[in-house]
């Protein structure tokens, strides 16, 4: 492929004097984009990092924000890490994607059994630099999502692809300076818009941080004044459960990431009656596919064809989308593309056309959606399989109020059952399951609930039959 | 055991099982400043439907989503209220 010169963020932001009063803020930091235009994160280590594949493992957000800035259009590969993915997972990341520099804020940069030639500091403490021209190369931007066996997938994009579906909303946008928020991590693709978003228009942005409390975030945000703010309908039911839901009066309030019901859809419209309230599909591999305004769960069949740069369709049941936002391809293991012949990606999210719209039903492959957290459900069988009185166990999702949906597991026990699972013995039993569960797995993998079945259905091939949830 | 002392019974034992340590309960205590977290305050709704037979939350057309302990479990006790005038 010729090399093509392409325009890097930081050349995106522009100069100094056209991000003046534009901000990214975090829970104990204000970074102006006029000194991060100015500046460097990286110690004067930008120049080493050229060229390279560049882990970015920080523990805040806002260095990771400024570390991509800077690193766009300079490093070959940037790979994205979620501060909450398992050190256990690093070296796989690491070979996969051939990293051969990490950028972390860490006090001590170990990683156990890792040699990677170059440790970068990162620091939000700015240091005024002279302007780095981008080379014009692409950089890849590697983002990771969960995999069937708990080890990270990585998928790579490109910043035109990421910010494929941005310009034109941008454009309708009409806010001079709006103040953009999420209650995502921005190292995970929903966050990542969000990030985008703010930095490509002429907005600021506020920043989560792992440990914060809710309600200290909700009044920050609305210390800020924030105008656009997004999160997974599970992120917005916890904030609507806070008795400081009044801080905040957006504008703008997008869910995605998981299925938008129409209650929680209703209750948004009641407590914020002055804001556009949308929710959007998007995931890691097919990218921003549409987001839907009226108000309503679902989406309208017409949306279904070709619009814009996006087309869609449902084949088998499952929502199919291709356009230029897609990942462009697994790297490791999967090496492999991720649309088929014809372009398009399956989401494996299964649809159902009732009335004029398409509804979602869950995932083909049994995926349980936790609060915007993926759980497959084979990797909590295996642990429930590992108590000696189990033979076979189902783990499937339940629908919740709360977090979307809840893991459940039916368990067939060895020998005769016996007794109901009202009995004490059965109860001590199903608390064994779920210690077993809770040893190994993270939190949200934990079935809520534990019930014993007789049998489970088991297909024609061997395998349990799964329903979409 | 009356709707009110399920919950409360459940929220601790949910507790007790995600290490969250609880605050002081009282009507007015916001669940989210309770000591359980969403992720636990989910578990508490399908523990209860369990122990309780019902989810008010499908029940009803017309969700809200509680702010205070006291409003969480004056959804549940309106929803069984609901239950036994319907039967």
């Amino acid at each position: 492929m010729p090399p093509s010169r392409v325009k890097s963020l930081r050349d995106r932001l522009g100069n100094s004097s056209s991000c003046l009063k534009r901000y990214l803020w975090s829970s104990d930091a204000s970074v102006s984009l006029a000194d991060v235009v100015a500046g460097t994160s990286l110690g004067g280590h930008l120049s080493a990092l050229s060229d390279r594949s560049v882990l970015i493992a920080t523990r805040d957000q806002l260095a990771a924000a400024l570390a991509l800035i800077e690193l766009d259009g300079v490093a070959r590969r940037l790979i994205i890490c979620p501060s909450d993915l398992p050190l256990e997972h690093f070296p796989s990341v690491i070979a996969s994607a051939e990293v051969d520099a990490i950028v972390s804020d860490h006090d001590e940069l170990k990683y156990p059994g890792i040699e990677v030639d170059l440790q970068v500091r990162a620091s939000v403490a700015l240091e005024p630099a002279e302007p780095v021209h981008s080379s014009g190369r692409a950089t890849e931007w590697v983002l990771l999502t969960s995999g069937t066996t708990g080890a990270p997938k990585l998928l790579v994009h490109s910043l035109s692809g990421l910010t494929a579906a941005i310009s034109d909303e941008n454009k309708r946008g009409g806010d001079v300076h709006p103040v953009w928020g999420t209650f995502y991590d921005i190292r995970r693709y929903g966050g990542l818009q969000i990030f985008l978003r703010a930095m490509l228009g002429t907005g600021s942005l506020v920043l989560s941080s792992a440990d914060e409390p809710l309600a200290d975030f909700l009044i920050r945000l609305g210390a800020r004044a924030v105008t656009h703010l997004t999160g997974t309908p599970s992120h917005w039911r916890r904030a609507l459960m806070s008795p400081l839901a009044h801080q905040i009066s957006p504008r703008y309030v997008r869910l995605s990431g998981e299925i938008a019901d129409q209650a929680i859809l209703d209750n948004l419209r009641k407590f914020y009656p002055q804001a556009k309230i949308g929710h959007a599909y998007a995931s890691t591999e097919a990218g921003v596919a549409f987001e839907v305004p009226d108000g309503l769960e679902g989406f309208p069949a017409d949306m279904i064809g070709v619009r814009g740069s996006v087309e869609m369709k449902v084949e088998d049941g499952s929502l199919r989308v291709r356009s230029a936002g897609l990942a462009e391809r697994y790297l490791g293991r999967q090496n492999s593309g991720v649309a088929d012949v014809d372009g398009f990606v399956d989401t494996g999210d299964v649809v159902e056309l009732r009335g004029g719209r398409y509804h979602f039903l869950g995932r083909r492959n049994g995926v349980i959606n936790v609060g915007g957290l993926k759980v497959h459900p084979e990797e909590v069988e295996a642990a429930i399989n590992r108590h000696p009185k189990v033979r076979i166990s189902l783990v499937r999702a339940r629908k919740n109020p709360i977090t979307g949906s809840v893991v459940v597991a039916d368990v067939v026990l060895n020998g005769e059952p016996g007794a109901t699972d009202a009995t004490e013995q059965n109860a001590a039993l199903k608390r064994e399951i779920i210690q077993i569960c809770q040893e190994t797995l993270a939190k949200h993998k934990v079935p809520a609930t534990v019930h014993f079945v007789p049998n489970l259905d088991v297909s024609a091939n061997g395998k349990l039959t799964r329903q979409n949830a | 055991m009356s709707v009110r002392s399920t919950i409360i019974l459940q929220v601790e034992q949910v507790a007790k099982e995600q290490n969250n340590k609880l605050a002081p309960l009282t009507d007015e205590t916001p669940l989210l400043e309770s000591g359980l977290d969403s992720l636990a305050i989910a578990i508490l709704v399908a523990r209860l439907e369990e122990a309780l037979g019902f989810d008010p939350f499908s029940l009803s057309d017309d969700i809200y989503y509680p702010v205070t302990l006291g409003d969480f479990i004056r959804f549940y006790e309106d929803a069984a209220k609901s239950r036994e005038v319907a039967s």
